[in-house]
């Protein structure tokens, strides 16, 4: 009985991993995707709930900036799109959908702010790939992750999760997305929680 | 002979199992080549009626890329998110223009768009964004993208049909277009079509 349940475990894995092999896959990037396979969807206990107050942060960001949560506070409703790393399939295959859809966030006058744990040169090299994109990205670097633990999307391998945080003019968390790390998560549902912050 | 029982039961719930990962939602499929036919794939008849008409399609609920009514169907596997396939899109547009402008092309050459693992709404961003006037299909299950071996975005297919129905691919290649009047020469001369579209 082990053995059989030992050998559908073995096809459904095998299974799984067709399912989500099939990320990262533009051209743009040539082969200098590193596939990590298939993972667990989620490695890090949550530390904040829509409601809460977001915390703040200051980090580097790609221009050469610092940028803060606090700087958009009355201004901004923000999208805080946490990926796990650079050069990994589905996130490489995430923020350049974002990248042509401005319009759509300028319209519920909200920014994204890109976040990662990668140090800024790999973020340069990487994000240069993608085109120029619109929103800043910042490097949760040093100290290792600090922005993302805050947050509670640090995983256990020093890399966040897939999350997506929505943040409104007056610094409450609106929405929390922590994503299965191996799932790209729906640009529409997104712009559904974009278009709940008018009301 | 209870034990007999039990040991196939055992090997028919695998097989059920491997059988269900094969099914063609499921099924990683290679690269078409040259000389090959499409591997089977199946797309939804578009709601939209000027797209139905350029297809030569009746009211219906799905239909294969062979049954489109043309003489080379030039077909893209793109993604919103794949930021080559996003510079890619003049060029393809500028192609569509060029077969539609010419009497003796028109109706005879065709394109579409298959968007990898794109929902609907995200194949009518890139549609929006870009332009784009030929039909564009979600593959949001990443189902035909499976069928043709998960290739890197863009990657163009085309086909040649024949008045009976059958058909063989004449190219199938990753990256862009990037110049369509070469491209067009290029499917021209595989097609045996000559500029007038005869042949």
């Amino acid at each position: 009985m082990k053995r059989l349940i030992f050998l559908i475990l073995l096809v459904l894995i095998t299974g799984y991993g067709f399912v989500t092999t099939a990320f990262g896959r533009s051209e743009a990037f040539k082969g200098n995707i590193y596939n990590p396979g298939v993972l667990k969807p989620r490695d890090s206990a949550p530390k904040l709930k829509v409601g809460h107050k977001a915390p703040d942060f200051s980090l580097p960001a790609l221009n050469g900036e610092r940028v803060s949560l606090q700087q958009y506070s009355g201004k901004k409703n923000v999208v805080i799109s946490f990926v796990p790393a650079a050069w990994t399939p589905v996130c490489s295959d995430q923020w350049p959908g974002y990248n042509i859809v401005r319009d759509i966030f300028d319209a519920h006058e909200t920014i994204i702010l890109g976040i990662t744990v990668d140090n800024i040169p790999s973020l340069y090299a990487w994000t240069n790939q993608m085109g120029k994109l619109w929103f800043h990205v910042l490097s949760d670097f040093w100290p290792h992750g600090a922005v993302a633990d805050k947050f509670g999307v640090l995983r256990s391998d020093g890399t966040s999760e897939r999350a997506l945080f929505v943040i409104d003019k007056k610094g409450i968390i609106r929405y929390i997305d922590v994503h299965d790390i191996n799932k790209r998560p729906s640009l529409e549902v997104l712009v559904k929680e974009l278009k709940k912050l008018q009301k | 002979m209870t034990m007999i029982l039990k040991i196939n039961l055992h090997l028919w719930i695998v097989i059920c199992c491997i059988v269900l990962m094969h099914q063609p939602a499921m099924a990683k499929g290679n690269p078409p080549e040259k000389g090959e036919v499409l591997p089977d794939a199946t797309l939804a008849v578009p709601d939209n009626p000027v797209h139905r008409d350029y297809l030569g399609l009746s009211k219906g609920n799905t239909f294969k890329i062979p049954q489109i009514k043309a003489t080379v169907v030039i077909i893209e596997i793109f993604s919103m998110y794949c930021p080559h396939c996003q510079r890619e899109a003049p060029n393809v547009n500028s192609l569509f223009n060029m077969i539609e402008s010419n009497s003796g092309l028109m109706g005879k050459i065709k394109i579409i768009g298959i968007g990898a693992g794109n929902s609907s709404f995200e194949v009518d961003i890139f549609r929006k964004k870009y332009n784009v006037l030929f039909p564009l299909f979600p593959d949001n299950d990443f189902a035909v993208h499976k069928r043709v071996g998960e290739v890197r975005t863009p990657y163009f297919i085309a086909l040649k049909i024949n008045r009976d129905g059958s058909h063989k691919v004449i190219y199938s290649k990753l990256g862009g277009i990037e110049k369509a009047d070469q491209f067009l020469d290029l499917m021209l001369k595989l097609s045996e079509l000559d500029k007038g579209g005869g042949r």
